[in-house]
């Protein structure tokens, strides 16, 4: 026996509710008028409500109310004939083709539904519904009738209505406040005077969407993915689900972006700070790991720019979630100065495949087969490193340094502050060029290019910035010839590889307040 | 008519009541620095005012970890629990 269906009401095509459990034994028939084999068992089940109709409901439940009347009049029906139009009985019955066929015998026990057409099992039905119900059974003329026929697929299974049927369903995973928005209204417009944009148009995040954007996780749609501040609002996947629909992101995006969240809603990476800041910080993120090829990712040819779907709106998603649940917003706990184009979308993928390095994850003690997704908070960026000249590793090298002597001003020197070096293939080739290069070797060379005597970082008439000069009074004359380089240590060089293979331009992201008085480098691994 | 979902976190925010002014300070002053440069500074000099107009008030000195960071709820609360009023000096 199978669990008893699920109780409806629905109504017949005179408008009379009718509703099951009818209390008497009951065979509902699920039909279609457009699949062949629904029209072959139509006159069948008119033989079953002639033969038992005195004794129990035999019921055929159409999936559309036009279908219902064509069925009825095609083969001159007198049976029942319920609307089920809107197709939630269909979602809740749970069968995936039509006929599909219900029986339940007077104590209420169901029969394991059965679905299409086989001669064998119809008659076999139809002999135990007889006995069991006593008196004369159908007169069928079973010799004529095919031994099999297909179902056709059911109705509420088609991809544009399911989705939305699963949304409306009683026990439907949504719990999200549904917002109803006048046909007279522009849905786009909506969204923008809503404040839910970051300024560019938005995906609306229809129910459905929604549905479909879940089911790119196995996560619950209601476990919290993370605290968000600076509100410090729980995130659910849900919540993160709504915001990766308008950000414009694929389903099988989706734990790249809950990864995404969890690092940067760490204390480590404190995105409060990041994004209260007057300097205008955002997170970098940087995927490793088998998902950069599964969804498609960019680790080539404008790796940090436009064109690639993925790229652009996972970043997208996780600044959505910042602002529409963290509640960070431009002129509110965003105190940017000037602020930076990173905070619509900084996401890319490391090019591991042309890398002669440990990939960035591995570096970070994940396993190379780990799919990782690294959030670095930084300030400006991508700002491009041009040679095109040099052919000695140690040149490139050199220029790669010289290019980080700028990051926040050429007279700060010792920076305890992140920055993330994006190297391009062609620049590989210079460094590999009389073998391995290894990276803690270019972060020497970046350290060593980029010293220079203290003396020349003091406060003076060009600018004010630098070494106090009542500090530099404190100083010997040994100290301040000291050659000093760029970071207070190579580890705070970051190195990944990226970009087509054509062109000498490398690039560098300059970072924020580095450390527990600001923002640390956080990696996740990829739930997928 | 097109249904959306809610994107926010659909919380109403709580309105905050400010503490009566009754034109008087009694009890301990608190000054916060938020650990941001030349804070300090400005608190310094407030301190030094405060003593001179108000000698019978206990005035006590308190810093955030970091400026980058919300003050931790513990040091909220040891403040809330040791002072009747708190001048937190931001440094922008």
């Amino acid at each position: 026996m199978s669990p008893t269906p699920p109780a409806f009401t629905l109504q017949d095509l005179e408008g009379t509710p009718r509703s099951y459990p009818t209390g008497r034994p009951s065979l509902v028939v699920f039909a279609k008028e457009d699949c062949a084999t629904c029209n072959l068992v139509a006159p069948l089940l008119e033989a079953f409500h002639t033969a038992w109709g005195d004794r129990a409901d035999v019921w055929m439940v159409a999936q559309a109310r036009d279908g219902a009347e064509i069925l009825r009049d095609r083969h001159g029906l007198t049976l029942p004939i319920l609307d089920d139009g809107a197709l939630r009985t269909s979602l809740a019955w749970d069968f995936e083709s039509v006929p599909a066929v219900f029986w339940t015998s007077a104590d209420g026990s169901a029969a394991p539904g059965m679905e299409g057409f086989v001669k064998a099992e119809w008659e076999a039905l139809a002999q135990s519904i007889t006995s069991a119900l006593g008196g004369s059974g159908p007169e069928i003329a079973w010799a004529e009738l095919p031994d099999w026929r297909p179902g056709c697929g059911s109705k509420h299974l088609d991809p544009d209505i399911h989705d939305r049927l699963v949304a409306e369903a009683e026990g439907s995973p949504i719990r999200a406040r549904r917002i109803e928005i006048a046909a007279s209204d522009d849905i786009d417009e909506f969204l923008f005077d809503q404040g839910f944009s970051d300024g560019l148009p938005l995906v609306p995040p229809t129910p459905e969407r929604v549905i479909r954007m879940l089911a790119g996780t196995t996560r619950d749609p209601q476990d919290v993915v993370a605290i968000v501040p600076p509100n410090l609002a729980p995130a659910t996947v849900e919540k993160v689900a709504i915001n990766a629909v308008m950000a414009g992101c694929r389903p099988e995006y989706l734990p790249v972006v809950i990864a995404a969240l969890e690092a940067v809603c760490t204390d480590e990476f404190n995105i409060h700070g990041v994004n209260a800041t007057t300097m205008g910080a955002s997170p970098v993120l940087v995927v490793n790991g088998p998902i950069r090829h599964r969804i498609g990712m960019n680790m080539k040819l404008g790796a940090l720019g436009t064109g690639n779907r993925a790229n652009a709106t996972i970043g997208r998603a996780v600044r959505l979630i910042i602002r529409n649940l963290g509640g960070a917003r431009p002129g509110g706990v965003d105190r940017s100065t000037l602020s930076n184009p990173m905070k619509f979308t900084m996401c890319f993928a490391e090019w591991e495949e042309g890398s002669p390095w440990d990939p960035l994850h591995v570096e970070r003690g994940f396993a190379p087969e780990d799919s990782v997704v690294t959030a670095f908070a930084m300030t400006s960026g991508p700002v491009q490193i041009v040679d095109q000249e040099s052919r000695r590793p140690d040149q490139i090298a050199g220029t790669l340094g010289l290019g980080l002597e700028g990051m926040f001003l050429p007279k700060i020197r010792r920076m305890p502050v992140d920055a993330l070096l994006v190297v391009c293939p062609e620049h590989i080739n210079t460094l590999m060029v009389d073998g391995d290069y290894p990276k803690d070797r270019l972060r020497a060379r970046i350290q060593e290019v980029t010293a220079r005597p203290l003396r020349e970082m003091v406060s003076n008439d060009i600018s004010g910035a630098g070494i106090p000069v009542t500090s530099a009074a404190r100083m010997t004359p040994e100290m301040l010839d000291t050659p000093t380089p760029k970071f207070a240590d190579g580890k705070y060089i970051h190195i990944v590889v990226a970009g087509s293979e054509a062109g000498k331009f490398s690039a560098a992201f300059h970072g924020w307040v580095t450390g527990a008085m600001g923002s640390t480098v956080v990696s996740r691994k990829i739930d997928c | 008519m097109t249904t959306i979902l809610d994107p926010t976190d659909e919380r109403v925010p709580v309105a905050r009541q400010i503490t009566p002014r009754t034109g008087k300070i009694e009890g301990v002053i608190g000054l916060l620095d938020i650990s941001k440069p030349r804070g300090n500074v400005l608190l310094d000099e407030l301190e030094r005012l405060l003593a001179d107009r108000f000698p019978d008030n206990e005035i006590r000195r308190y810093a955030k970890p970091t400026f980058t960071k919300p003050c931790p709820s513990d040091l909220r609360l040891k403040i809330k629990s040791e002072c009747s009023v708190l001048v937190e000096a931001l440094a922008d």
